[in-house]
Formats: structure tokens, sequence, C-alpha cells
């Protein structure tokens, strides 16, 4: 069970990133994470958004290049250790993590959540699930 | 007290030049009819034979020779003489598709090196210098060009070649080089180099400097100068006429003589080949009078110039062409390298990237810098940062193969790269030369 995150690319340079952003405000589209890969000339701008079908479009309309990735997004309990021990199976299951990264959701305050992107998302899911990791679908990050 | 290496040809009165142009364009115009027949070819299309050309003044009626011709006459197609009495090859870099391969028989060498002993000479040498040669040597002509006239000099020659700076001013330093022959660039690194090292101008013997393969300003003159203790030369040639040596500076450092003996020059307007007056500017062509192996006849240099006759206070009556002031093409020289961009757009095609891109150039510490911005496109995006780091490196490694110099790459964003006339701007050329 996986998540649909949008990856824009970006020049790194004064202003890029708020034109980008200035896009999604106008088109009162709400960004529920969201992370920056930067390298000295561009920048991947990653976000996880309320409404994946009207983002990309209206991104695209913009001119922006970008492309859609499967990621997990994975609840945990806010207290020391809860982030490592999801960490610990899925290094268990022998799996490498492209990237993550993590965002604080509205309604439960003691729960934090994070963005995993892996090579093999069923494989993560199954494994996670099977330690009783709370996985959220696209349902319920878009309403979240 | 001004100096020649031939002092009766450099000096030669005005009459006696023309007579020795008239009657050598005459000889090598016949020698390249009965030897050359793609030169035979392209004179019969003009409906021009050897008998029409009687001395300079007929030179207009002869068809003009680019770089495509010598290309498509690749590799012993303009060879006018039998293999066996050429001696050595030398090549452009060959950036531009096929090398254009030059052949020299010994009587091509002497002259050659003739010219660059002349070359030498303006610059202040005799036989009790130590020249230090850091042209390459190889294929281009810069390194074995000015090796030959340093010889004919009598100049201690060190043939150390290009590259291995620390190498470099260690030679300089103990062996006391008095003149250093390379390009403008790469003396202005050595200075720099020096500097970093502590090492002050006064502890060098260095007097004179040869400079040339690529543009350099009189800034760029005097930064060297001022920061090697030295006089600052410049030297201009091209392969497909010999090599470094075609015209060269004199004390004056007021435009370059053109050793008229051996080329003709005609400067052309580049759109209707039509031959300009003197004092115009327009497209610079030669003709080489006495080569043997590899005779040209009228060739587009591309390089926008002027010529002069103005009497020279050096006291040699040749013809002076002033700097180059650009190009008829889009053709750039980074780094002593030609570069079109063309070639770059054809390694980002090759890649799968857009043909939106635009050519930066600029000159950073008297070095020559090339960024290449390309704008990103939905194919080569990927949300890996890593594997478009890697397809970057893929393309610096492509530029890199055809261009044989090592470039930026800039991923912009699409659309970024300004149209004007809904047509991209492909080169800006920072460089103040």
């Amino acid at each position: 069970m996986s998540i649909k995150q949008i990856s824009v690319f970006v020049e790194n340079k004064p202003g890029a990133m708020s034109a980008m952003t200035a896009v999604l405000a106008e088109n009162n589209i709400n960004m529920r994470a969201l992370s920056l890969a930067e390298t000295s000339d561009f920048g991947i701008v990653r976000i996880i958004v309320d409404d994946i079908y009207k983002a990309t479009t209206v991104l695209k309309d913009a001119g922006y290049i970008h492309s859609v990735t499967d990621v997990i997004a994975v609840g945990l309990p806010n207290i020391p250790g809860g982030l490592n021990k999801v960490l610990n199976i899925i290094e268990g299951a022998g799996l490498n993590i492209e990237y993550m990264y993590a965002f604080l959701g509205k309604k439960e305050k003691n729960h934090a959540y994070m963005i995993f992107r892996v090579q093999d998302d069923a494989l993560a899911t199954a494994t996670l699930k099977a330690e009783g990791i709370r996985i959220l679908d696209q349902e319920a990050v878009e309403h979240f | 007290m001004e100096r020649y290496y031939q002092q009766n040809i450099e000096t030669a009165s005005r009459e006696q030049i023309k007579a020795w142009q008239d009657e050598r364009l005459v000889k090598q115009v016949k020698h390249v009819w009965e030897n050359v027949p793609y030169y035979r070819q392209k004179m019969e299309e003009k409906g021009v034979a050897p008998d029409d050309i009687k001395g300079t003044e007929d030179l207009y009626k002869l068809p003009f020779v680019t770089k495509d011709d010598l290309r498509e006459g690749y590799p012993y197609g303009l060879l006018a003489k039998p293999l066996k009495e050429c001696v050595r090859i030398h090549s452009t870099s060959g950036t531009t598709g096929k090398r254009v391969m030059a052949f020299y028989t010994q009587h091509d060498i002497d002259l050659w090196d003739d010219c660059c002993a002349r070359a030498l000479v303006a610059a202040g040498a005799t036989n009790e210098d130590v020249c230090h040669v850091a042209y390459g040597y190889g294929l281009f002509t810069g390194g074995m060009g000015l090796h030959g006239g340093s010889h004919k000099v009598g100049c201690l020659t060190l043939p150390v070649s290009s590259g291995n700076t620390e190498r470099q001013i260690m030679f300089i330093q103990d062996l006391q080089s008095t003149i250093l022959c390379c390009t403008p660039s790469y003396a202005a690194y050595l200075a720099e180099s020096m500097k970093e090292a502590g090492i002050t101008k006064e502890q060098l013997s260095l007097k004179a400097g040869i400079f040339g393969a690529e543009a350099w300003s009189e800034e760029m003159r005097r930064d060297i100068e001022n920061s090697l203790g030295i006089k600052a030369y410049d030297i201009y040639g091209l392969t497909e006429l010999s090599g470094p040596g075609v015209a060269f500076e004199c004390s004056a450092q007021s435009g370059m003589h053109i050793n008229e003996d051996h080329f003709i020059a005609e400067i052309i307007d580049p759109d209707t080949g039509e031959v300009l007056p003197e004092g115009s500017k327009g497209e610079l062509v030669f003709t080489s009078i006495t080569k043997e192996a590899f005779p040209i006849l009228r060739y587009r240099t591309k390089d926008i110039c002027m010529l002069t006759r103005e009497k020279c206070p050096c006291g040699r009556t040749f013809i002076k062409m002033c700097k180059p002031m650009g190009r008829s093409d889009d053709m750039l020289i980074i780094r002593g390298v030609n570069v079109f961009p063309s070639q770059i757009e054809t390694v980002l095609i090759n890649q799968g990237y857009s043909a939106n891109y635009q050519i930066i150039v600029d000159r950073v510490k008297n070095t020559d810098t090339l960024d290449v911005q390309v704008e990103m496109t939905p194919e080569m995006f990927t949300d890996n940062v890593g594997e478009i780091n890697r397809r970057q490196k893929e393309l610096v490694e492509g530029l890199r193969s055809m261009l044989g110099l090592s470039a930026k790459v800039t991923l912009v964003a699409p659309k970024s790269i300004v149209r004007s006339e809904g047509k991209a701007v492909r080169v800006i050329d920072k460089r103040k030369i």
C-alpha cells in the first residue's frame, strides 16, 4: 500500500521555490508533507498533497517538470525510539531506503508520520504491517 | 637596433614582394592544376585555367577553399606531391568532424621553420637564448613549429610541451629559460602558479614570450608582461597553411606581419565573397604560394580581420594583420580549442536532452570557462538526484570526448533559456577580448 508523491524539478536560485508554491496556493492545494533534495544548481521538491490529480495538472500547465513516485506513509507513536523501531524492521527485511522525511498530522497529536522511498513497496508494506506498524493509504493522507 | 632572421626578405621593397608573389602564384596554380584533381575540377567549374592567372591581380578569379573542401578530401584528396616525397603530417584537432590532415615535404618544413624563426628573432631571440617551447607537441602544429624555428635561430631549445606546470616552472628557473612559447592563457596560468609558489619575476631570466593559438586582449598582454617581466608577442597561424608563423608580431607590437613571400592575404566580404579594399574589415583569406605537399588556394579562415600596409617602425615591409576580431561563422575558441555550438547540440541530443541549451563562455583568472546550460525535459527527469547527477556526469564526459575540453553542465528549468524572436540565443560570450 503506497501513496503518491509529486517530485518537481526546480532550479536552485532565489525565487524558484516560491514560484512553485505560488502555483499550488493559487489553486488552493494544500501540502501534507514536503522535502527538498538539492544540488548546487537544481533541486527536487517532493510533496504530498491533498489532491494529487489537481496538483499534477496545474504544475504541468505552469510548465513544471515533475514525476509521480510511489512512497510509503507510516504512522508511528511520537515517542523516543518510535522511528528507530520502524527502521529496524525495514533493515531486517533487507530493504534500502532511498530517502525519507517526516511530517506531523493535525488530528493525532501524539503521532508522527514518515514518508519512505524504498525499492520494494509491497515487501516493505507487508513487513511493516506484520510488525503492527500503521500504513496510511492515499485516502487517509488526502483527508488528513 | 631591429634584428631580422632574413633581412633581405623581411625588408624587401613592395615591388620585390609583389614580383615574388606573382611568380610563385602562377607556379602554384599550375602545380595544383596538374597534381590535384579536386582543384582542377573546382577551377573548371569556375571556368578558370592556369593561363588566366598571370599574377596577384588575377587571384580573385580562383575558387575559394573552405574547411569543408579539406574535409571532403580527407585524407589524401588535396595532396599535391607523392607520399614518398612527404616527410611529416600534422592535423587539426578534428573537433568538428573529420580532421584536416596537412602534409609537408622537407622543403615545406624548412620554409615553415623559417617563418617561425622570423617570429622568434622579431621577439629578440638569438643563439644565446634558451627557448622554452610549452606548446603541445604532436599532431598539433604549435610545438613542432616553434621548435623548428628555435633550432633555426640556434636557441637552446627545450621541447617541454604542454602540461605539468610544476615541471615547467622548475625548468624555467633551473635552465634560466629566456623565451617562452605557449598559449597566452597558459602563460597567464604559469605566471599565477609562480606567484602562488612565491617566485618573483626578478628570479626569472625570461625576456620574451610568443603566444598564439587563441584570442587574447591587450589587457591580458599587459598582465602577462607585468607578471613575468617580459615582452609578449602575438603569433598567428593555421594548420591548413603550415602552422604558427603565418604572421608574427614585431617590436612595434601593433599587428602581425604576414610572411608575404609565402602567403598572400586577402580580405573578403564573408557573404558575397567579394574582395574588399585594403583597410576594410572582413574575412581573412590566405593563399599559400610556396607549399609543395599541401598547397592551398584562397582558404577562407572565417577569421574577421583587417590588413594594413602602413609603414612599420620595425622596418619590415610585410603587410600587417590585426588580431582577429571575431568569426564569420559561429565557431568559438575556448582554451585554444575550436568549438562549434552544433557539436554541443549533437552530444545533447544523442544523450536524450532537449535542443534547448545555452553556451556561456567566460574568462576567469585568464582561463576560459565553458558552461553548458540545458533545459530539463520530462524524459530526463527522475525523482532520484543520484541518477540525475550520474546523467549529468555522462554528459560532461560526452562533451569532453567531443570537444576535447571540460565543460560544466547546468540543468535549468524548462523554457528558462532566453529566446529572442522565438529563437534561442545559443552563445553568450562574456569574455572581454
